[in-house]
């Protein structure tokens, strides 16, 4: 490679043998080695709809991840997006009887226009601020969509089609889908556009010195969010073919949120841990029935204070 | 015709007038310093420059184009670079990362590249380091490149920055107190830096404390108090100026005529370390009561 022609007057340290190992490339085909593999050790309805839940959730922190943890934007009302993408694929299938394959086109289409629409007048905000608004825009959509008809009011929407039939092929679906998007993310997140992110969240005087057009950049990290939030809706009304307004509570956007920070903002790995403990540690513990959020609580409470940096934090080295 | 040219620039907060009517240019490759006390105005002039405050009043152009109104990224697009005087870099990324942000603006990847690591992606993500290489290189980084920048010390930050503002490839560079808080030999590797930099036919407007450096590196010295130019003129000229010995040293014209670099590396460690950059407010004591400007 032409770039080892250049004279180094620095103290590279070559990366460890532990960091090559733990590179993202090796972390994430194992990753993917052990959602692939799952099925095959327990197989019931219940195990596989975990699973499910899970991966969906993986690829909501992924989406989130690009809001917060690339570009620093405090988001609180993320599964705003979710519950866009969730109703208009669930919309169109059920009133238009189309398959719900057919209604992606539309669900990229009106979470860009929703992303762009909640972005644009609230990134001119900064941190507390933008934290506020989105929680309120996170929360109008929840509320129109109990008050409008086109969205079946409070008992939502049913009957919603499957994409693909039995919960297994379902499954390895879902798995494909947001293994790319979450390696999609990570490609963001290393090109021109996601540095430009990190250096909206570092500095956003000193980016926007350097040329970054720093609105716009936020626009952008908001819209891919959005596009990620709603396909990330589209798998959660075809799992469970029925949604209505309760599943997109504060609480989800809390727990998703909770998922990014505890794996590690910024790190894809860590948001992908964070999302699978954030969605299987409930039903671990639900053995203890009405302890079981108790327990839940306790438990991120010692994570937070054992390894704030998150479970599987961001790299401060590069790796060359 | 001129690469940057202010006249008769204006910006007051509310009531209190931080610029008075300035007014400079800057030819190509041609390096301006700007000085004057603590609270004259310099920096509020490198904000109006580059966008960041909106001129009250006056005209600031490059190039004939009109700068007040743009963006700052829109002015960084004509080739406007420029460093903080307390140092703004990314710390939390890498140091190639700090200086890989001087290719944002001529570095040409969409985010399908991005997203399918088209050729066009590894060749332009090859680039980009090989510049980022090329400038740490320029400026003479030893400090860990692949390291986060906030591990860097001092000096080397500076340089950091410098090295971004150059992958930039800017027509203008403009550096505040490049020599703030640095050691003598320090100060000596930043003059050699800046007349490199002036090599490769980049203008420099420089902010600067020491009288050694701007003295020595400077082709043109403007003078500010209190918000209002009092000077203008070559640096032997300037130094001369009894307007400039009253009001800029408080009557004292050894520091102008010697500069001992000890003295005046002591006073700028003490502004490099404080961001409200007190330094030499007993050296301009007569002109320091308007240090919060």
């Amino acid at each position: 490679m032409s770039a080892t022609k250049v004279r180094r007057l620095g103290t590279d340290s070559p990366p460890s043998r532990a960091s090559k190992l733990l590179q993202n490339r090796w972390a994430g085909l194992a990753g993917l080695l052990v959602a692939l593999l799952a099925p095959f050790v327990d197989a019931t309805p219940y195990a596989l709809s975990v699973m499910t839940s899970a991966a969906i959730a993986v690829m909501l922190a992924a989406g989130l991840n690009i809001v917060v943890g690339y570009c620093g934007l405090l988001d609180l009302g993320y599964v705003a997006f979710f519950a866009v993408g969730a109703y208009t694929s669930g919309v169109l299938a059920t009133r238009l009887e189309l398959p719900l394959l057919a209604t992606v086109p539309a669900v990229i289409v009106v979470t860009v226009v929703a992303g762009i629409v909640i972005g644009a007048p609230t990134l001119r905000l900064r941190s507390d601020y933008l934290a506020i608004v989105t929680l309120g825009f996170g929360e109008i959509i929840r509320i129109t969509a109990n008050n409008l008809d086109v969205t079946g009011g409070p008992s939502g929407i049913y009957g919603i089609p499957h994409l693909v039939e039995g919960p297994v092929a379902f499954y390895y679906l879902t798995v494909v889908v947001v293994s790319l998007a979450v390696l999609g993310a990570a490609r963001l997140g290393r090109s021109r556009l996601g540095r430009a992110w990190r250096f909206v969240r570092e500095d956003e005087d000193a980016a926007e010195a350097m040329g970054v057009h720093t609105y716009r950049v936020k626009l952008a990290a908001y819209v891919a969010g959005a596009v990620w939030g709603g396909l990330a809706g589209v798998l959660f009304a075809a799992h469970l073919s029925a949604i209505s307004p309760g599943s997109f509570t504060f609480l989800s956007s809390a727990l998703v949120l909770m998922a990014v920070v505890l794996g590690g903002m910024g790190s894809t790995p860590g948001v992908v841990v964070g999302a699978v403990v954030i969605s299987v540690l409930p039903e671990i513990l639900r053995d203890l029935a009405d302890y079981r959020f108790f327990l839940f609580g306790v438990l991120l409470i010692a994570f937070m204070l054992l390894r704030p940096q998150g479970l599987w934090p961001a790299r401060s080295k590069e790796v060359p | 015709m001129s690469l940057l040219s202010v006249d008769d620039l204006r910006l007051s907060f509310g009531g209190l007038v931080a610029i008075d009517g300035l007014s400079f240019s800057v030819g190509e490759a041609e390096i301006v310093s700007v000085i004057g006390p603590n609270g004259a105005g310099k920096t509020s002039a490198f904000n109006c420059v580059t966008g960041f405050y909106r001129p009250t009043s006056g005209r600031i152009t490059l190039r004939g184009r009109d700068l007040p109104g743009l963006r700052p990224s829109a002015i960084a697009g004509l080739g406007v670079a420029r460093t903080f005087q307390n140092l703004r870099l990314f710390g939390e990324l890498s140091v190639l990362d700090n200086v890989r942000a001087g290719s944002h603006l001529w570095l040409r990847q969409s985010v399908l590249d991005a997203l399918l690591h088209t050729p066009r992606y590894r060749r332009s993500e090859r680039e980009c380091t090989e510049q980022a290489h090329h400038w740490l290189d320029f400026v003479g980084l030893r400090g860990d490149r692949y390291g986060q920048a906030r591990a860097l010390p001092y000096g080397e930050q500076r340089r950091t920055e410098i090295a971004r503002a150059l992958a930039r490839r800017p027509d203008l560079l403009l550096l505040d107190e490049p020599a703030a808080g640095l050691n003598h030999g320090e100060k000596a590797e930043m003059l050699d830096l800046i007349r490199r930099i002036q090599a490769l036919g980049v203008a420099i407007v420089l902010i600067e404390h020491d009288m050694g450096l701007v003295m020595e590196v400077s082709e043109r010295v403007v003078v500010l108090n209190f918000g209002r130019e009092i000077a203008d003129g070559r640096p032997e000229d300037v130094r001369r100026d009894p307007a400039v010995i009253e009001a800029y040293l408080g009557g004292d014209p050894a520091v102008l005529e010697e500069s001992a670099p000890e003295e005046t590396v002591l006073e700028e460690q003490t502004a490099g370390q404080d961001s409200a950059g007190k330094g030499d407010s007993a050296k301009a004591d007569s002109a320091g009561g308007d240090a919060h400007a």
